[in-house]
């Protein structure tokens, strides 16, 4: 299938810098920029089995990820690289206030 | 009169410091009334518009309330655009399920995960998402609308309260809240401390007849229907609080406190990291206790290096030059936990604990030896340990180190041995105190009082017992104080002796200089020293 020009995976890990882990406001923080992106998203906390739709702010709450664990994340899409880098760029700079 | 609430005083935990007097109000949960379910189709729009209200009622008290109480309504309005959570809660009213049935089942699924949770901090956001499924149940079945009647100055009952039920309150008039269950971390305790309302949390089982009540946030008391003595001695707390936190705000921010001349170092107990966001913590000398408990409870079994290395070095990068004080792990006890501590003992408070625990188990111990050593060398670091009774175990504890720091230096990484000192919590260890060789003692007072007296301290038909102003508790803290000044070793108290101002009067005369309290309790000691220091009383 050659439909897809921009069938590219993109990829990225990040430590949880936050001091509470994955919780309610780091977790809004997220979606709502995942959302920002047309990109498919996916993160999960690293070697866990299942991938977590970054868009879905109650399974990234789910997730439980704790302060310290690194998070990977993967991307489809057009915009999937910049999707990737901002996303990261988010969780190493631990949320801070006004992003996204 | 049967079932009269009159004179009663029940007791709970702070979750936001007040007084208030006022009219005693019972909120229950809505009644749950019937719905007539339509139509696949009726019910899918009944559940698009319900959410639709919600998100738009949500937004009006966000916006409404401002701050910290609009951040905490987003994380509701982002579930409600959670499309992965929205579109299982269609696909199953298509399946025939009413609308207020599938909502309530989906989200009732969320918040029993939550609860399951081993982190106080994720269950606390349970009743965000009890709220946000109260709100739109409520829309569905027509009873919404109505919001709370409070009269003015009213302390507000009930069993928990959702932050968003809180926000509909008017608060204007003064009032407080106090919660059968509830958490002093939930959302609605962190809201009620942003507006200084009272809060008592954990209240147990309350008549629902009284018509008056005195709710006092610090003594985390409820009394109904109180009679005139009960009043004044209410007034005369209230009063003298309000005096004292002006001058005490004041006192906090000076350099340093002082007694007879003598300067009196306050330290903070943290219990894990986030308690540094306390607004007072910055006014503090350093961390005179930092627990590492909360890292063995955390999701996914026991810490591994890195992630303690990181909660460590995040403290000490806060405390910047200052000490920092961390308490190596005190597992056992009334702290089991699974794949550590020891299973079955017929007396735990007697049994594997604490550094005891630790060396029988070195191979979960030198991982946070490890993250311990390369902590070291990025502040001001010292360590203690636990539960010590003799000094071979002090010795045991440092030979671990020791060699723990020998290897990570013959593999390049930096690390290094902190000052190592001991909690003085085991009446033997206080008796043979000269027998430690160590750069610092903290005692323990909560346990050495335990073990002393002879007390479970839990149990609470022996709180008349438990006092841990005993002359036999006094006489361990003066001769462990003695010691330290005789042999220039620093002696701090971690206990709950140290943050109670009643208790400070003799933990100076027993020669102690060095105190360590949570954040909350530092303006208020640091302002009962002032008072001592220019020979008032306690106030």
């Amino acid at each position: 299938m050659l439909d897809r020009a921009d069938g590219q995976i993109f990829t990225g890990n990040v430590r949880l810098v936050h001091a509470v882990g994955m919780h309610a406001r780091p977790a809004v923080k997220l979606t709502k920029l995942a959302k920002k992106f047309q990109a498919q998203i996916s993160v999960r906390v690293a070697g866990a089995p299942e991938w977590i739709n970054a868009k879905s702010v109650a399974k990234i709450m789910a997730m439980r990820a704790a302060h310290g664990s690194t998070i990977e994340i993967k991307a489809s899409g057009s915009d999937a690289e910049a999707a990737v880098a901002a996303l990261v760029d988010l969780i190493a700079s631990d949320f801070p206030d006004g992003a996204p | 009169m049967q079932g009269g609430a009159a004179g009663l005083a029940y007791r709970g935990r702070t979750a936001s410091i007040g007084f208030a007097h006022g009219p005693f109000v019972r909120v229950d949960a809505g009644a749950a009334g019937e719905r007539v379910a339509g139509t696949l189709v009726e019910e899918a729009l009944a559940l698009r518009n319900a959410i639709d209200v919600a998100s738009g009622q949500i937004a009006d008290l966000a916006a409404s309330a401002g701050g910290e109480a609009a951040q905490i309504l987003e994380f509701q309005v982002a579930l409600l655009e959670d499309e992965d959570l929205i579109e299982a809660i269609f696909a199953s009213v298509g399946e025939g399920r009413p609308a207020d049935i599938a909502w309530r089942s989906t989200l009732d699924a969320h918040i029993a995960d939550y609860n399951s949770a081993p982190d106080d901090y994720l269950k606390a956001r349970s009743s965000d998402l009890a709220d946000l499924r109260d709100r739109v149940v409520h829309i569905l079945r027509g009873d919404e609308g109505q919001p709370l009647k409070v009269p003015s100055g009213g302390v507000v009952c009930a069993d928990d309260l959702p932050p968003s039920r809180f926000l509909e309150i008017d608060w204007s008039g003064g009032g407080g809240l106090a919660l059968l269950r509830g958490s002093p971390t939930s959302h609605v305790a962190m809201l009620a401390r942003a507006r200084g309302i009272p809060m008592v949390v954990q209240l147990g089982s309350i008549p629902d007849v009284g018509t008056t009540a005195l709710l006092d946030g610090e003594g985390a008391t409820l009394e109904l229907d109180p009679n005139a003595e009960q009043v004044r001695t209410f007034e005369k707390r209230r009063d003298s609080h309000l005096k004292s936190r002006a001058s005490a705000r004041a006192i906090l921010r000076r350099p340093t406190a002082s007694w007879r001349g003598e300067r009196i170092k306050l330290f903070i107990n943290i219990q894990r990291v986030e308690d540094l966001e306390h607004a007072d913590a910055q006014y503090a000398d350093g961390i005179g206790l930092m627990r590492t408990e909360f890292l063995l409870t955390e999701r996914g079994g026991l810490p591994d290096e890195e992630t303690q290395f990181q909660a460590y070095d995040a403290v000490l990068r806060w405390a910047d030059r200052r000490p920092v004080t961390i308490r190596t792990f005190d597992a056992g006890g009334d702290k089991p936990v699974p794949g550590f501590t020891v299973d079955g003992e017929a007396n735990p408070f007697l049994g594997v604990r604490g550094l005891r625990l630790c060396l029988a188990r070195p191979e979960i111990f030198a991982v946070q030896l490890r993250a311990l050593a390369r902590a070291a060398v990025r502040g001001n670091l010292k360590v203690m340990f636990p539960m010590v009774t003799s000094a071979d175990e002090l010795e045991a504890g440092r030979k671990l180190f020791a060699d723990v720091v020998q290897r990570l230096q013959a593999d390049g990484i930096a690390a290094m041995l902190p000052e190592l000192g001991i909690m003085v919590e085991v009446p033997a260890a206080a008796l043979a105190i000269a027998s430690f060789k160590t750069s610092f003692f903290s005692i323990g007072s909560n346990d050495l009082a335990q073990y002393v007296l002879a007390c479970d301290r839990s149990n609470g038909a022996l709180a008349p017992l438990m006092d841990p102003l005993h002359p036999a508790v006094l006489e361990l803290i003066a001769r462990t104080a003695e010691h330290g000044r005789r042999a220039a070793i620093s002696v701090s108290l971690c206990g709950d002796m140290a943050g109670d101002p009643r208790c400070l009067p003799a933990l100076l005369n027993c020669g102690l200089r060095e105190l360590s309290v949570n954040a909350s309790a530092l303006a208020q000691i640091k302002q009962t020293i002032d008072r001592l220091s220019s020979g008032g009383g306690l106030g």
